[in-house]
């Protein structure tokens, strides 16, 4: 039986990674207690609920469609301002209408895409900014106690920022014909989750 | 018998190599004989205190920003700062307010992401005074621990190799690229709010 190089080439680093599986040991490399986990909690926080995903791939996608500066600009205001909100949330300060408002920012942004729409840019900031006022107090009203607060802030933004990233990235889609059409599509999705965000959040 | 150039250069580059190989020397490398332990522990608190790189990593954002004339000044007054500072916290500790750590990551933050033509004096003026103050932190801190000077120079030096490589890298940027940095300086003010919202609810 005739077996080729990288057929033994894999073989080899397999039976290398299972005999480094079975002598593994505690690293104890982290010496800030709790704060892996703060970082990992609230890396994932924002990837917890589809109308945060839904509302900031979005924010990524309008911002391709209405070009520069707007590309850069609203995904740097939403996380500012979303860290605002989180920080009313945090201090106990109440924002009514929370979910509301949340499920009604899925459903404004869907169709802002969906249509493409072209308003001022500061109208443009201004939303996004009170949406994502709404967004930062429910995740900032959530936040479990007993983490690393500096390190659970840091993957919370980081994730904020990668959910603006793939809004990016899919958004770059924008420049062929099919792919423009492919964006507006995806916005009239995101406006129907959004009803039904908002729908629920007010039954 | 002649070689090809760079034949001749692999041949001397072998020669070197068995050279040192063949002709070992003690290397005096082990840190309980050399007593360099504690500037290894202040380089690991800078890296392992994400508070502190990050706020490190926005100074040379904005001294590279800022063209090389701030970068140049940055990267000395910075170290130079933050060892006076730790002389400082050392010999008179003092506590300060806790939200002082978050104030100033929003405010590199917001320099950061503002980009704003700065005289190369505000930056290092900027610069010095936040150096002073994380230096002055790591002197109350290390108060207890043995080797306190060496500490601090570790920590100096690491901070003097994070805003030689971070204004190096943004010096000249300009187009995306430019505006990638002053995302990065958004996110850090939005890790700046959160992280004061924390501050408040713990006290």
């Amino acid at each position: 039986m005739k077996t080729s190089s990288s057929s033994i080439g894999w073989r080899v680093t397999a039976t290398v990674i299972v005999t480094i599986l079975f002598f593994t040991s505690p690293a104890e490399a982290h010496i800030q207690r709790g704060a892996a986990a703060g970082f990992t909690t609230g890396f994932c926080h924002p990837w917890s609920g589809w109308d945060h995903i839904l509302a900031m791939v979005a924010v990524g996608v309008w911002g391709v469609q209405l070009g520069p500066p707007a590309i850069w600009l609203l995904p740097v205001t939403f996380p500012v301002i979303m860290s605002l909100g989180g920080f009313l949330g945090l201090i106990g300060c109440p924002l009514p209408g929370t979910e509301v408002g949340i499920g009604f920012s899925a459903l404004s942004l869907g169709l802002m895409v969906a249509s493409e729409a072209r308003p001022p840019l500061w109208v443009a900031v201004f939303m996004v900014g009170i949406f994502g006022l709404y967004h930062g107090h429910a995740h900032g009203t959530e936040l479990p106690p007993n983490e690393s607060g500096l390190t659970y802030s840091i993957g919370f933004v980081v994730a904020t920022g990668c959910l603006h990233g793939v809004g990016i990235t899919l958004g770059l889609v924008h420049r062929w014909k099919a792919g423009a059409i492919a964006l507006r599509v995806a916005g009239v999705v995101i406006a129907l989750a959004g009803a039904c965000f908002t729908w629920k959040a007010i039954a | 018998m002649t070689f090809p150039r760079p034949q001749k250069r692999w041949l001397t580059g072998l020669a070197f190599l068995m050279f040192a190989i063949g002709v070992p020397v003690r290397a005096n490398a082990h840190l309980v004989t050399t007593g360099l332990g504690p500037v290894y522990d202040g380089m690991e608190h800078m890296l392992l205190s994400p508070d502190q790189w990050i706020m490190v990593v926005g100074l040379a954002f904005l001294a590279g920003l800022n063209g090389p004339s701030a970068g140049r000044a940055v990267l000395f007054l910075v170290p130079g700062a933050w060892l006076a500072g730790g002389c400082a916290g050392h010999f008179i500790p003092r506590t300060l307010p806790p939200l002082l750590p978050a104030v100033t990551l929003l405010m590199v933050g917001g320099l950061v992401a503002a980009d704003l033509k700065s005289v190369r004096n505000f930056v290092a003026v900027i610069a010095g005074m936040l150096g002073f103050l994380q230096g002055y932190l790591n002197g109350v801190s290390f108060g207890a621990a043995g080797g306190i000077s060496l500490m601090l120079l570790g920590t100096a030096l690491a901070a003097f190799v994070i805003v030689a490589l971070g204004a190096a890298l943004v010096v000249d940027v300009r187009g995306w690229r430019r505006m990638v940095i002053r995302v990065a300086g958004s996110w850090m003010a939005a890790i700046g709010i959160l992280l004061a919202g924390w501050t408040i609810r713990k006290f």
